[in-house]
């Protein structure tokens, strides 16, 4: 398909895809604060949750920030590769992205199988409720972001559409930056 | 005016009617003046052969003075209206009179339970009236109610009081009335609650202090046989502070 | 990039050929801004259908009880729920939004801004898409066991969070999922809208040369994706209470059914400005137009079009005063809604003053344009009442909050409609409507709007709760004359009714049969009116416009003509 005009205009300034990056980003933001923020509500209106959040593996989650960190360094360097117009090297750290992405989930799956088979599922306690819903719903975030990667890298790799490494960094680090906001969240407050 | 139309038998509802009045009077001249103003320059200004339009920016401080007068109007009415809305507002949701007697308001998919103290004036002793559907007062006695439901939202609404508050499941909230009349009155539901929504009518039943204690003798020995209603076990929280 | 560059620059792009493409493609497949925008239209006219029918069958039970209504049947207490429900979401979600908003935003803004498409054609195809899944959806769960969902718009939990309490399992959770599919359409849409009007507007076209519709359609969108997203997430937590029996809302299990009256209000009080704020800007195009004058302080509306959008996020617990909330919120509350009602009124104020010196025009699209003024007014007026928490108290839930809703989104999600449609018809198909068809439609819609609304003010007044399937088990509500309140609302209802076939008859047969239109019939100066009528793929063969003034400059002394088109050069 032929590009409209309209997606060569850059009146802003701000090439139109990161833009529509920042604007999808804005929207995420809100939808993580309604349920970050309704977990906050009750949880300042049941101290006694305490007694289901110790049982989280803090230690899990820790390596998990990690990752999740290291992943998006990765990002940064195929951003940087990538206004340096080398394609390959840009498609090999998002490679390493994506693989740091396929750590926390497999991480995250032992954590999860693990506790639901001590008995904390989704329906044991609404603290697990929000606990399960809220690392889900991140957790299909890092699924798309890696999803998106793998379909970008080809082109990528041929030097082509390089401006969308930097758009999947941008996105990638707000995935990033809404882990650390749900790690000390679940995990660290006991 | 509105009591023309629905009795106003609570102590506060002649103060919610007064307001809705001093609203409907200052928001009526205003809208009809708005309305008047609107009509007549359309009228005025009607398209004629021959005739070029005014060019006007309204970016001029003497055109924006069409704006921003109206504009400190609003303001002023809307401060006018809003000292008298709340003085309404803490008389009948914040203070909290002391009651001389506490009735139960239970809701349910779809019918009301109304726990009355009895003959000893305390509620959850041996001689509480428990009725469905029918509520029992005293004219002139100040009543604190407890109202919860035993299901999804509900509200107890009876507009002859000019009084309205929803039942939350696993909360009591309290609030009060002082009727001022005697009579039967409609008690609505008035949050959907499901199918019977509609079919949720009570009656709220004032009398004067001779006829309610006919009521409760009658009524006592049959609540000695029949088992009283479970008391709600929730904590209170929310409602009356 | 120099503005002349920049048009030399994009000359090169403009001539690939088309090749002629096939039904499928052009229109159901079609990336065209345009095709798109009337496939939201005319899915959110079917839609209207929808909601016409559903209000039809539940006011014939109010008017007539037991009664078994022509072409539907007796209504049933279950029926009464699942109809008021979906006529408050079908007309709500499926045709004020996209109508307004969709339909509208994606024909005007590419056109009005000066460029050939949306920035991203295949992610507004997606969104269409989404957006008729969600409707079919919605649309599914009449026929699925238990029937449609029945517990209000607002869904509150528990009674939407429990089967064995709505007995609409099924169909909450398609409600539901339909919904939550619905704000996704949208969601993509928006992230359309705001990044083509920042970023693809023609060249020299500055922001405060941006026609009103426009900014009010993206500060819409704005409103729309900062407040959608707490509901969203209350979406996804009310799908698990019903389905995988989690306790988010549920008291039994740590949760609170009030949390979801939070949610939905942070998200439906803006709601309301995102419907109304398109509608205010369609209103200011034509009054501008059949007035022949610069809309009254241009800058002024636009702050107070943000400062409705800022303030409409702290307004939203006067939905919830007598809801067991702190009472105290009501303090807070009753001040930010009285605070909001400034802007408004000063928005209707400035429209007005528009008017003065004027040479105004009655045709059907300035009818209609100022018939929203006049009938907003009085919702807006009304919405006092309600926001002052002690009246309030009396007023919630009764059929006075029923007739302010009206009268303020009846106008937006119609009269302003009617008022767009018949406005642009000449550029959308090409042709001309018929204006004696027109007026009498309005005339038509009009008057009886009136009698339908007015009536249920005073049932309000006079006690009448919502949601009430049969009055009769009230006996202080079957009083003299207000079941003869109630037939009349009716029977205006009906009036109004009948008279949208008329509009519908003159739809379709101008759209075959009208008179050819010109490329500026209503000598504007906006830039959709430099394109062809209708607008090919790509809107301006003879190139893509520039722009050297703001769009309302008509009636200009130091000029012949009483308008100056926004891409005329010259000083």
């Amino acid at each position: 398909m032929q590009r409209p005009i309209a997606t060569t205009r850059s009146a802003t300034g701000i090439p139109t895809g990161r833009l529509a990056v920042w604007w999808v980003i804005a929207s995420e933001i809100v939808i993580f604060g309604g349920v970050l923020g309704s977990y906050l509500m009750h949880r300042l209106g049941h101290p006694e949750w305490s007694h289901q959040s110790i049982h989280t593996n803090t230690w899990a989650g820790a390596f998990n920030t990690f990752v999740l960190l290291t992943s998006s360094l990765c990002a940064v360097l195929a951003h940087q590769a990538a206004e340096a117009k080398d394609g390959k090297k840009a498609a090999r750290f998002l490679m390493f992205t994506v693989l740091g992405g396929l750590v926390f989930l497999i991480v995250k799956s032992f954590e999860w199988s693990h506790e639901i088979h001590e008995g904390f599922t989704l329906t044991s306690n609404t603290f697990w409720s929000f606990y399960y819903t809220a690392a889900g719903l991140h957790g299909l975030h890092v699924i798309a972001g890696m999803v998106i990667m793998l379909i970008i890298m080809p082109d990528v790799m041929k030097n082509k559409e390089l401006q969308r490494v930097e758009n999947i960094g941008i996105y990638w680090h707000f995935v990033d930056i809404v882990w650390i906001f749900l790690f000390p969240l679940l995990y660290i407050a006991k | 005016m509105i009591d023309h139309y629905v009795p106003a038998a609570s102590t506060f509802a002649p103060h919610i009617d007064d307001l809705i009045i001093l609203i409907g009077a200052v928001v009526g001249f205003w809208g009809l003046l708005a309305e008047v103003v609107f009509i007549g320059l359309i009228l005025k200004f009607k398209a004629e052969p021959g005739v070029k339009s005014k060019y006007v920016s309204g970016e001029l401080p003497k055109e924006k003075r069409w704006v921003s007068i109206p504009h400190y109007a609003t303001l002023a009415f809307d401060l006018l209206i809003l000292v008298m809305a709340l003085r309404v507002w803490h008389e009948v949701k914040l203070e909290m009179p002391k009651p001389d007697e506490t009735v139960r308001v239970i809701a349910q998919q779809w019918a009301w339970t109304f726990v009355h103290p009895g003959a000893d004036g305390i509620l959850d002793t041996s001689d509480d009236i428990t009725t469905i559907d029918e509520l029992h007062v005293v004219n002139d006695k100040t009543y604190q109610f407890e109202l919860t439901s035993r299901d999804v939202l509900h509200s107890f609404s009876v507009p002859v009081f000019r009084l309205k508050q929803d039942a939350i499941p696993g909360r009591i909230i309290k609030g009060w009335f002082k009727p001022t009349m005697t009579g039967q009155f409609d008690i609505q539901c008035t949050e959907i609650c499901g199918i019977g929504h509609g079919l949720m009518p009570a009656r709220i039943v004032i009398e004067t202090a001779d006829q309610h204690a006919n009521w409760v003798k009658a009524n006592t020995a049959l609540a000695a046989v029949a088992p009283a209603a479970p008391a709600p076990t929730p904590t209170p929280t929310g409602g009356m502070p | 990039m120099s503005a002349a560059a920049a048009t030399h620059a994009e000359a090169g792009h403009h001539d690939h050929a088309h090749h002629e493409p096939g039904f499928i493609e052009k229109y159901l497949w079609s990336t065209d801004h345009k095709m798109i925008g009337f496939q939201y239209l005319f899915t959110g006219m079917l839609m209207a259908l929808v909601g016409g029918f559903t209000v039809y069958a539940f006011r014939m039970q109010l008017a007539f009880p037991g009664v078994a209504v022509p072409g539907y049947g007796r209504v049933t207490a279950s029926d009464y729920n699942a109809l008021i429900t979906t006529h408050g979401s079908v007309m709500i979600f499926w045709v004020a939004m996209p109508v307004l908003i969709a339909a509208l935003g994606n024909y005007l803004i590419p056109l009005m801004i000066g460029c050939d498409d949306m920035v991203f054609p295949r992610l507004n195809r997606l969104s269409y898409q989404i957006f008729l899944v969600s409707a079919v959806i919605l649309m599914a769960s009449f026929f699925v066991q238990g029937g449609a969902f029945g517990g209000a718009w607002t869904a509150y939990p528990p009674l939407s969070a429990k089967a064995e309490y709505s007995l609409t399992g099924t169909g909450s959770s398609m409600w539901l999922l339909a919904v939550a599919l619905e704000f996704v359409a949208f969601l993509l849409g928006g992230i359309n809208f705001v990044t083509t009007v920042m970023n693809s507007r023609a060249p020299g076209m500055k922001m405060f040369d941006v026609p009103m519709v426009v900014w009010m359609i993206i500060i819409a969108s704005i409103l729309f994706m900062a407040s959608v997203g707490p509901l969203v997430a209350g979406a996804v937590m009310l799908l698990f209470d019903q389905n995988f029996h989690t306790g988010f809302f549920d008291p039994a299990k740590g949760g609170d059914p009030v949390l979801w009256q939070h949610l939905f209000w942070f998200f439906g009080h803006p709601e309301v400005y995102v419907v109304l704020l398109p509608a205010m800007g369609i209103v200011a195009e034509i009054i501008t137009v059949f007035s022949r004058k610069k809309l009254f302080a241009y800058k002024t509306v636009l702050y107070t079009a943000v400062g409705t959008g800022v303030l409409s996020f702290f307004v939203w617990a006067h939905h919830q005063f007598v809801a067991g909330i702190d009472p105290r919120m009501a303090n807070v509350f009753s001040v930010t809604t009285l605070l909001i009602s400034i802007p408004v009124a000063e928005m209707v104020f400035v429209y007005i003053g528009t008017l003065y010196g004027g040479s105004i025009r009655l045709t059907t699209p300035m009818l209609w344009a100022l018939a929203f003024i006049g009938e907003f007014l009085i919702g807006g007026v009304t919405g006092i009442f309600l926001g002052a928490a002690g009246a309030d108290i009396y007023f919630h839930d009764t059929y006075f909050v029923i007739a302010h809703f009206h009268y303020t989104f009846f106008p937006i999600a119609f009269i302003a409609v009617f008022a767009a449609i018949t406005y642009w018809f000449p550029k959308m198909f090409g042709r001309m409507m018929n204006e004696t068809f027109g007026k009498v439609h309005f005339w038509g819609t009009i008057i009886p709007f009136n009698f339908i609304f007015i009536p249920l003010f005073v049932l309000g007044t006079r006690g009448d709760h919502r949601r009430i399937y049969d009055y009769r088990h009230f006996p202080d509500l079957m009083k003299a004359g207000m079941q003869d309140l109630r037939i009349l609302a009716t029977i205006s209802l009906l009036t109004l009714l009948a008279f949208q076939v008329v509009f519908l008859v003159n739809f379709f047969v101008s759209l075959k049969k009208g008179p050819k239109a010109s490329k500026n019939p209503w000598n504007a100066n906006t830039l959709e009116w430099v394109a062809p009528s209708p607008p090919p793929h790509g809107n301006f063969p003879e190139g893509l416009p520039n722009v050297y003034r703001g769009p309302y400059e008509y009636g200009h002394p130091d000029r012949a003509e009483d308008y100056w088109p926004q891409n005329v050069e010259g000083a």
